[in-house]
């Protein structure tokens, strides 16, 4: 439904923190502010850990050539079942003629793809083979030739990263990868991080909060094609450190905050949690760092256990992204809260302004007593 | 010498970079062959950096560390090196230790300042000022990763003593390698809250291709062998990592 007043707007600058970036918070209370975005670590309380994802963004875009229709299509590498970077067997989707300028919806369908074809990329030794047609013609399972380093080395030279009709400059890999930045394994940026920097970093811990990194490989957000983006999001696998567990552990115990940087951040400590993986398992004397694979989706109605604020770009009802936000605020705050964005003239998508939702939880994860503050 | 497999049967005491994680530029030649080589018999994981393909081919062959084909001077090849890094040694988000180690020397033979172009300026400083500044900054994540999880991790900045000294002929060189040492040293004042430390280290001459460009027919046999820099400058590393964090 289209509010009455105001609306929201495409952010097409690929400027990670402009200065005139803005952040909608909502309280405990259903207070609703709007602040000057640059401020936002004075939201943070001391004992509070806020936990952002470290993941890279792939250059995940490849033009192609198909080899035995001989056309070309571009590839959009969109998930992968492992972090590692030997496992070269990717899911993608595959657009026709065209290039970003055109939206994704308006893309020409791909040639009709079989088992067994090959795709070449030109300019590299690099050339992928398709394993089998998923659910929709134009989403198959590819697996890569060569060695990971020959493949890295390829898609390193001739991948961008997946560009937006709405951002008319060319992306490259530094306007998408954040400061933490570290394993390329996110199909598309874990835009929320945009805000950080050193700065930020350290005021975090200069008002006694902590920070540490999760890996999540956020997938692709939008496909262009209905039937696939309600699929969305797509399985992730994720990778929690030992010391970052530790501090969610230690930070609950306490009675501190868990503060997300992002949807991904969310989806995998949650998932996590409901998998009993962020428990001190150091009695069975297992490591504390651990893969899995983030397959649940949030929306209204998930009973979150510990995540208590998340921190977000703006994102229009509707989107994958808007339904996860339901698993921290009751719909008619939502709706507030979409009012006061679209009367403001929020920007919308990843180089957008910012939300920053705060929500007890309505389960506890842990159940043990809390220390005084 | 070839590596294939670290050695890990004596377990009398480990040496304090076996299993590091580290970037080396200018992996193929001189100071920073022997520091790949010295890293690998530590028993460290390894990428290094060099322009010629061929080469990187073959020290990754001999050493088994990962070969990454880049200029660091090139502002396009640096995100591109980090995906790499982050494919290989940097896979779990975390780095110990980078070296910025690949140089140029100015224009060759060397010249008097007035007699140097903007141009070959330019490029001293995009290669030994600009290159360490773009990938340290490009690796400061899992950089600070490292830091955060107990050991410090540390950027090595390959210095010289042409960055104090004022040696005629040495303008380009010296001043970039100046810029590059106070850089470290403001980087390294900012950084030691995330636990990244970042040092600049003259390794001294050393019988090298690069001193033979600057110096052509010095006395080779006078000179000391980088494999003895890379033996000191790791041993600075391994203080600095020993040292706990408050
Ligand atoms: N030798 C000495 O007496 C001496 C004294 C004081 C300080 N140093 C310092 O020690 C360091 C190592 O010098 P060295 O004597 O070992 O030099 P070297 O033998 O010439 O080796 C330089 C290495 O860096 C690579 N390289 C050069 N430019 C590069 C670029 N733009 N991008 C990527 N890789 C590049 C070279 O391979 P490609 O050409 O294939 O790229 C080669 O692997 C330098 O920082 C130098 O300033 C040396």
């Amino acid at each position: 439904m289209r509010p009455r007043t105001g609306t929201l707007v495409a952010a097409g600058t690929p400027a990670q923190r402009p200065a005139g970036a803005r952040l909608l918070t909502l309280d405990r209370q259903g207070t609703i502010t709007v602040l000057p975005r640059r401020d936002w670590t004075g939201l943070v309380w001391k004992g509070d850990l806020v936990v952002a994802n470290d993941a890279a963004t792939l250059p995940a875009s490849l033009r192609a050539t198909h080899r035995p229709s001989g056309r070309a299509v571009e590839i959009r590498l969109a998930a992968r079942r492992t972090l590692r970077p030997d496992d070269l067997v990717f899911d993608a989707v595959l657009l026709g003629e065209g290039d970003h300028r055109t939206r994704t919806e308006d893309r020409a369908a791909p040639p009709a793809m079989a088992a067994g074809d090959a795709l070449a990329i030109p300019g590299t030794r690099l050339s992928a083979s398709v394993i089998e047609v998923l659910d929709h013609p134009r989403f198959v399972r590819l697996a890569f030739d060569g060695s990971p380093p020959e493949f890295w080395s390829a898609l390193g030279r001739a991948g961008r990263p997946v560009q937006y009709a709405h951002v008319p400059e060319p992306l490259a890999l530094w306007d998408v990868w954040t400061v933490i930045a570290g394993p390329p394994v996110a199909f598309e940026p874990p835009s929320a991080g945009f805000l950080l920097d050193w700065a930020s970093v350290a005021a975090i811990r200069s008002r006694g909060a902590d920070f540490a990194t999760l890996t999540h490989a956020a997938g692709l957000s939008s496909t262009g094609d209905p039937v696939l983006d309600a699929r969305l999001p797509l399985p992730e696998p994720y990778r929690i450190p030992e010391r970052t567990a530790a501090l969610v552990r230690e930070t609950r115990a306490r009675g501190g905050r868990i503060i997300a940087i992002g949807t991904t951040v969310v989806r995998a400590l949650e998932h996590a949690a409901a998998h009993g993986l962020l428990e001190d398992r150091s009695p069975l004397g297992a490591s504390g760092t651990f893969a899995s694979t983030a397959d649940q989706r949030l929306g209204s109605g998930t009973q979150r256990a510990v995540v208590d604020v998340l921190v977000s770009g703006t994102h229009a009802p509707g989107t994958s992204h808007h339904e996860l936000l339901r698993a921290f605020v009751p719909d008619p705050l939502l709706d507030r809260v979409d009012r006061a964005l679209a009367g403001a003239r929020f920007r919308t998508h990843e180089f957008g302004d910012s939300v920053w939702i705060e929500s007890r939880l309505p389960s506890p994860w842990n159940a043990r007593p809390r220390g005084p503050r | 010498m070839k590596i294939t497999e670290v050695d890990r049967t004596d377990n009398s005491e480990a040496h304090p970079l076996a299993g590091a994680r580290a970037v080396v530029t200018g992996g193929t030649s001189g100071l920073g062959l022997a520091l790949v080589r010295a890293l690998r018999s530590a028993g460290a994981e390894v990428a290094f950096v060099a322009r010629t393909p061929a080469r990187v081919a073959e020290v990754a062959r001999e050493t088994g560390a990962t070969g990454i084909v880049a200029d660091v001077a090139n502002k396009r090849d640096v995100h591109r090196i980090a995906l790499e890094v982050g494919a290989s040694v940097g896979r779990d988000g975390a780095l110990d230790l980078l070296v910025n180690n690949a140089s140029s020397l100015g224009p060759v033979p060397l010249r008097p300042l007035g007699d140097t172009d903007c141009e070959d300026l330019e490029a001293a400083l995009a290669a030994n000022l600009l290159g360490p500044f773009r990938l340290t900054k490009t690796l400061l994540g899992p950089l600070a990763a490292g830091g955060r999880s107990g050991r410090p991790s540390v950027v090595l900045n390959v210095s010289s003593d042409a960055a104090r000294g004022a040696y005629p002929g040495w303008g380009a060189y010296g001043a970039s390698k100046a810029g590059l040492a106070h850089l470290s040293a403001i980087w390294d004042a900012e950084l030691a809250a995330e636990g990244v430390r970042v040092l600049s280290i003259d390794p001294g001459d050393m019988d090298t291709p690069l001193h033979e460009r600057a110096l052509p027919g010095s006395d080779r046999a006078s000179l000391p062998r980088p494999g003895e820099a890379a033996r000191a400058l790791l041993a600075a590393v391994a203080t600095v990592r020993g040292q706990v964090r408050s």
